[in-house]
């Protein structure tokens, strides 16, 4: 599979430095140089990446929005705070345009056994798609996915870290 | 997404990494036996590229059943039973006497040791020979500790048994690399079988000894693989969408209870190895996971948020009949059945800290193993006597072990980045 991905991402680089080439103008050294940036990147990320970096481009005009909802502890009810931004995402995501697909993150603080966190982490997840759902969001663009307690955001043993950490990222 | 590395490390490699997990008593019995452990050395007077007597005396000490005499003590190093002046032993103390001796010949040692009752002045064990090569040095000073371990105390000993735990370390980037390792029970002579730059949990072992099975994020997604340890061989068992966690060998080693949320929920199923069938266990709307098996086979007990907080539920395959088995307390999760199947342990929260406990299954009484903050994923050594866990010493994730009476405990704290989920594995025989 990795190999695969190697594959696909020199055959994108490849691509995309032929059509750079193709393009005879006074800008094609720019362009030369922007291919292989892309090709550099390419070269540790997957298909996927690409279109999140695509679409990252198109939205740099939209207003940059919060992606990180927070929970309390062994809670995966949607705090009465999250509802503005949720409703900023459901918002977007009504409309979400070609091949946008958005990944909804669960993480859970470390206290507690590791694979009842990875529930509780897809429990929280789950609650933030369902509300997107219920204000008109394709569940198809959505996918839930829990890392549990294994991807913190903050480091430390307080209620400071636990807090970061109990939450769910929305990836577009 | 990010680029995912995957490493597996095939046995014939012999991969080791330089990070050991290394010893640190913090607690052992009032009043441990007495025991001499003279230096098993070779009778051509070459020294040995492994001290045999020190890992066993360590070994012993760890127990918490044992105080060694040290060496500097010791008046002479007898070699044999007629070297032997008892009433030198008699004035430090000494209750037990271990002697021995190593003849080396192409590359293959052999080792010979007898065990005397000092206060008795006899021999309790009769010479026993062990041989293996230099590589098996470790593993034979941990089967003489195994023997004397059993003679003096009744008790099997699991020295000569093996951990596999998962090493996290984070790197200035705040990316991580996660392994899989597997080394003695010591924590001596580790081994990396699996590492990623994605999540691996769960690790445990098959019931023979012979193959793992965990969960890795790999392919970005949680699934749960098994591996052989000999060859390296490993097969993606579930692939589906949502939850594929928790990994439960069955007794007889055909199936694994997994959980899987592919039909909307946390709910645990097994699946049977050889022709991957996949057979719904739960069914509730709760949170059900964390399986591990009766060791009849007949019945699994598992997590459940089903009262509103986790405890621990046991349901009976046959009839899908679930029964609650913990109500102290607002938060019980991950049980085990101790290998005598009366006791469970598990983590338990109490005024905000997160222990390990052990449940008496007949009476329900609940004793605290730990007293430390986070303490988690509890594994019982196969002779019952101690379990390995991990918790968090000095700002780190490290192992420690705890005897099921609670008086024993050391840490076993890693050279290098946090380390987790111990297993214990079963005996290799």
């Amino acid at each position: 599979m990795i190999s695969n991905v190697f594959k696909q991402g020199f055959f994108l680089a490849f691509v995309l430095a032929f059509l750079a080439g193709c393009t005879a103008t006074d800008t094609m050294d720019d362009a030369d140089d922007a291919a292989a940036d892309r090709a550099d990147e390419r070269g540790v990320t997957t298909g996927t990446a690409d279109r999140d970096r695509l679409r990252a481009s198109e939205e740099d005009d939209a207003e940059a929005l919060d992606n990180v909802i927070y929970f309390g502890f062994d809670q995966a009810t949607l705090q009465p705070e999250s509802r503005a931004l949720l409703l900023a995402h459901a918002e977007r995501l009504r409309n979400p345009g070609n091949n946008v697909s958005v990944r909804l993150e669960g993480h859970t603080d470390e206290r507690g056994s590791r694979e009842y966190n990875m529930a509780l982490g897809e429990r929280r997840a789950n609650a933030v798609r369902d509300f997107l759902v219920l204000q008109g969001v394709s569940r198809d663009i959505l996918e839930v996915i829990s890392y549990g307690e294994e991807r913190p955001a903050a480091r430390g043993s307080n209620d400071s870290a636990w807090a970061q950490n109990r939450r769910v990222e929305i990836k577009y | 997404m990010k680029h995912i590395f995957v490493f597996v490390a095939l046995l014939a490699l012999s991969f080791t990494a330089q990070a050991q997990l290394t010893i640190e008593i913090t607690q052992g019995v009032d009043d441990p036996t007495k025991i001499a452990v003279v230096p098993i050395q070779r009778t051509d007077g070459v020294a040995l590229p492994e001290d045999i007597s020190r890992i066993v005396m360590a070994n012993l000490e760890r127990s918490g059943l044992f105080d060694a005499i040290p060496r500097d003590n010791m008046l002479s190093f007898p070699r044999a039973e007629n070297e032997i002046h008892f009433r030198d032993w008699r004035v430090l103390g000494t209750e037990y006497l271990l002697i021995g001796q190593v003849t080396e010949n192409a590359g293959i040692y052999r080792v010979s040791y007898e065990l005397f009752d000092v206060l008795g002045e006899r021999r309790i064990m009769r010479r026993q020979v062990v041989e293996g090569s230099e590589g098996q040095l470790r593993s034979i000073a941990h089967n003489i500790s195994d023997r004397i371990y059993e003679t003096i105390t009744g008790i099997r000993g699991a020295f000569d048994t093996q951990i596999i735990y998962v090493e996290v370390v984070r790197h200035d980037d705040g990316t991580d690399t996660f392994r899989l390792m597997r080394a003695d029970a010591d924590g001596a002579r580790p081994v990396l079988l699996l590492e990623s730059s994605e999540p691996i949990l769960s690790p445990v072992w098959s019931p023979d000894g012979r193959r793992v099975a965990y969960v890795s994020f790999e392919t970005n997604r949680p699934a749960v693989f098994v591996q052989n340890l000999a060859t390296g061989e490993r097969e993606q068992v579930t692939d589906f969408v949502g939850l594929n966690g928790a990994p439960a060998w069955s007794p007889d080693g055909r199936k694994l209870a997994v959980v899987l949320s592919k039909d909307g929920n946390p709910e645990i199923y097994t699946l049977e190895l050889a022709n991957k069938r996949l057979t719904r266990v739960t069914n509730h709307f709760a949170i059900d996971t964390e399986p591990s098996w009766t060791h009849d086979g007949k019945g699994i007990i598992f997590t459940s948020n089903r009262g509103g907080r986790p405890q621990i539920y046991q349901v009976d395959l046959a009839s899908g009949r679930v029964e609650r088995l913990t109500f102290q307390g607002n938060y019980n999760a991950r049980g085990r059945l101790s290998p005598d199947g009366k006791s469970m342990v598990m983590v338990h929260q109490r005024e905000g800290t997160f222990n390990i406990a052990l449940q008496e299954l007949d009476t329900g009484t609940l004793r605290l193993l730990t007293e430390t903050q986070l303490d988690e994923s509890p594994s019982v050594a196969p002779n019952g006597a101690m379990l390995i866990y991990s918790t968090r010493h000095r700002g780190r994730g490290v192992l420690a072990v705890v005897s099921l009476d609670a008086g024993t405990r050391y840490y076993l704290p890693s050279e290098r980045g946090d380390v987790r989920e111990p297993a214990w594995s079963p005996f290799f025989d």
